[in-house]
């Protein structure tokens, strides 16, 4: 297989492959979390459930209770991570062209300049998570192989790209076949790894608030 | 595997609903989970993190319910949980552990943890791994109808007196009342002055109400050591004597975990919805002082602050009635810092406080409740959860503070303006 059919195949079937992994598995993911079910509460409510759901939704991406310097650092830096990835992956130019031709509809891209800032940032974040998770001994502790799977798998996509970008290491055509690569197994992963909470987390969140919302707990 | 880990096991297997599995799905590990809970703060020890309290429970999960895991258990390759890791476990699930759900306020996912520890004890219990402490609570609780071991004789003696000291009648298995007063152990046992309280109170109100001679005492270790069937049998006594008497409402007392048992769990754990309400003895007060039924006169000038429960507050959503309750008679009333839903537990609750083995890690921990208390510098400490009450009396009293700890039923009774003629 020449450079050529590699890439033909990484751009075609592959994507294919890794997109509809990705699409059914949450799917499937979802469907299996909300299928589970809850028994029913037979508890007078003094509350309602889906008012208190869905505005723990939008305040746990925003509160700061309590917070000691070093949930300081991991909300902080967790936010650098989660904003950086996500204008790198939504506003780079050839990201949005892919992505057109998949949802029919586009948006406009930010300057290359913003997005490599983005990138390095998001780079610098991660960077720094990991260190954390070695050296803080709460994250040391509960830490499993599957945060550092997800971290390399995660990582793999921001570093491939920013050399893809800047022309370092491989040619175009083989750098951009490794970075099409990675993000390939990202996307196969996240169902079946803790990156699911992409969306669980809105799910957990939900429930969260619900459970409290029905006792008349302000939230 | 041994019968009891098996059964352990399913017990857990049983409790992942779809709350559950998807906190657990959610978890990135991220540790904020520690800094919200007083045994991580107070000695920096990882353990003690929240989540990791769950982490048995968590590779159940992983095997039974999750694409990876269950192919991995077929094909041999994972790590079933064994007894000596529940025996490992068992005193970060209930030594460390108060139900407190201050980690469950703060998780950045949303995982509510006091939630999932409360489900995790059901398969601990299953197992065999609980507190001795706790177990010989619960068993009081079954065979004698108190984990204090405290009898319908005990309580018809602070009957007695309380009639002495007030001159007035404390109804006793009066048919048609409308409320039925249950107490919690700790009242009977060390705090009877609620008696005489109550008995102020509702005949000022004009309260029909009446206590149950098969029904006098809330307190739940069922719910604590997370066996829901014997929590069942033992919200049942008060359910059925309820029954009897046709009472329209249920008092909780001032007990946390009572509360929870009797107005959220209850319904639950019995299988049907109650022909009664629940309502907690502050919430009724307060309801009293809006009606303008409760009335007061004097003020107390001491400097006081409210240690609000945990299972009232981030756990029961009663927050403002003790408060509009102390400003009747409270000036000098002071918040502590976190106060309301992100109050510090006192170390005790969720059976802590019944399990000796705990005591050095749960007076150690009080540190917390010591520096919000040191922050206010105030004489009196109001509460109103008799377990709470008797934790800050140890804890104070373990760290030399000359502080005053009082209930706030109490504390309105001795304020009570003379009932109308």
């Amino acid at each position: 297989m020449d450079t050529q059919q590699l890439m033909d195949f990484v751009r075609g079937p592959g994507l294919q492959f890794a997109a509809a992994v990705f699409v059914l598995g949450m799917v499937y993911r979802m469907l299996h979390l909300i299928l589970l079910g809850r028994k029913k509460n037979l508890a007078e409510p003094r509350g309602g459930e889906w008012g208190p759901g869905l505005r723990t939704i939008w305040h746990r991406s925003i509160q700061s209770v309590g917070l000691t310097p070093r949930g300081h650092f991991i909300i902080i830096v967790g936010y650098v991570f989660h904003f950086g990835f996500l204008i790198t992956l939504l506003f780079l130019s050839q990201h949005i062209d892919l992505l057109r031709t998949l949802l029919r509809f586009g948006w406009p891209a930010l300057p290359p300049g913003l997005i490599t800032i983005a990138a390095i940032l998001t780079i610098g974040a991660m960077i720094a998570l990991l260190v954390h998770r070695f050296t803080d001994p709460v994250k040391r502790l509960i830490s499993d192989y599957q945060d550092y799977l997800t971290w390399t798998l995660t990582f793999l996509p921001l570093l491939t790209g920013i050399m893809l970008k800047q022309g370092i290491g491989l040619g175009y055509q083989q750098m951009l076949i490794v970075h099409i690569t990675t993000v390939e197994l990202l996307l196969i992963a996240i169902p079946f790894t803790k990156l699911a909470h992409m969306l669980t987390t809105f799910s957990a969140r939900w429930y969260n608030g619900a459970i409290a919302g029905y006792k008349g707990v302000k939230v | 595997m041994s019968t009891s880990l098996n059964r352990g096991i399913q017990a857990m297997i049983e409790q992942i609903d779809a709350p559950m599995a998807t906190f657990f799905s959610s978890c990135v590990h991220c540790g904020l989970c520690a800094d919200a809970c007083l045994f991580y703060t107070e000695t920096q020890d990882p353990k003690y993190t929240p989540i990791h309290k769950l982490a048995p429970m968590r590779r159940v999960w992983q095997q039974e319910f999750t694409f990876w895991g269950k192919l991995l258990s077929k094909l041999g390759l994972s790590k079933p949980v064994t007894d000596a890791e529940l025996a490992e476990w068992e005193p970060l699930v209930y030594d460390s552990c108060t139900l407190c759900g201050r980690c469950s306020m703060v998780c950045p996912v949303g995982n509510d943890i006091a939630y999932m520890v409360r489900k995790m004890r059901e398969g601990m219990v299953a197992s065999g791994h609980a507190p001795d402490g706790l177990k010989e609570a619960t068993r009081r609780s079954i065979e004698l109808g108190s984990p204090m071991g405290v009898t319908i004789n005990t309580l018809k003696a602070h009957i007695k007196h309380a009639e002495q000291e007030t001159g007035l009648v404390v109804p006793l298995d009066q048919e048609g009342a409308d409320y039925l007063l249950v107490l919690s152990s700790a009242e009977i046992a060390n705090f009877s002055e609620i008696i005489p309280a109550v008995t102020r109170i509702f005949h000022q109100a004009r309260v029909s109400w009446t206590m149950a001679s098969d029904g006098f005492e809330a307190t739940n270790s069922g719910i604590q050591i997370g066996s829901s069937d014997l929590a069942a049998e033992l919200v049942n006594r008060i359910v059925k004597a309820a029954e009897r008497l046709k009472v329209k409402y249920v008092i909780s007392p001032e007990c946390g975990h009572a509360y929870t048992a009797l107005r959220w769990e209850g319904p639950n754990l019995i299988g049907r919805r109650y022909p009664f309400e629940v309502v907690h003895i502050i919430e009724l007060l307060d309801q009293l002082r809006s009606a303008g039924r409760l009335r007061t006169e004097g003020m107390d000038d001491t400097r006081m602050t409210f240690h609000d429960p945990c299972q009232m507050v981030r756990r029961g959503g009663v927050i403002d009635q003790p408060r509009n309750l102390l400003n009747m008679v409270a000036p000098n009333f002071v918040e502590m810092p976190d106060a309301g839903i992100q109050n510090w537990c006192c170390g005790g609750g969720g059976g802590v406080s019944a399990n000796p083995r705990a005591d050095e890690l749960r007076l150690k921990v009080f540190s917390r409740k010591k520096s919000q208390l040191d922050a206010i510098k105030v004489s009196t400490v109001v509460t109103s959860c008799s377990n709470c009450r008797s934790m800050l009396e140890e804890g104070l009293e373990h760290n030399h503070m000359d502080l005053n700890v009082i209930g706030l039923t109490e504390l309105i009774a001795e304020h009570l303006a003379p009932a109308e003629k």
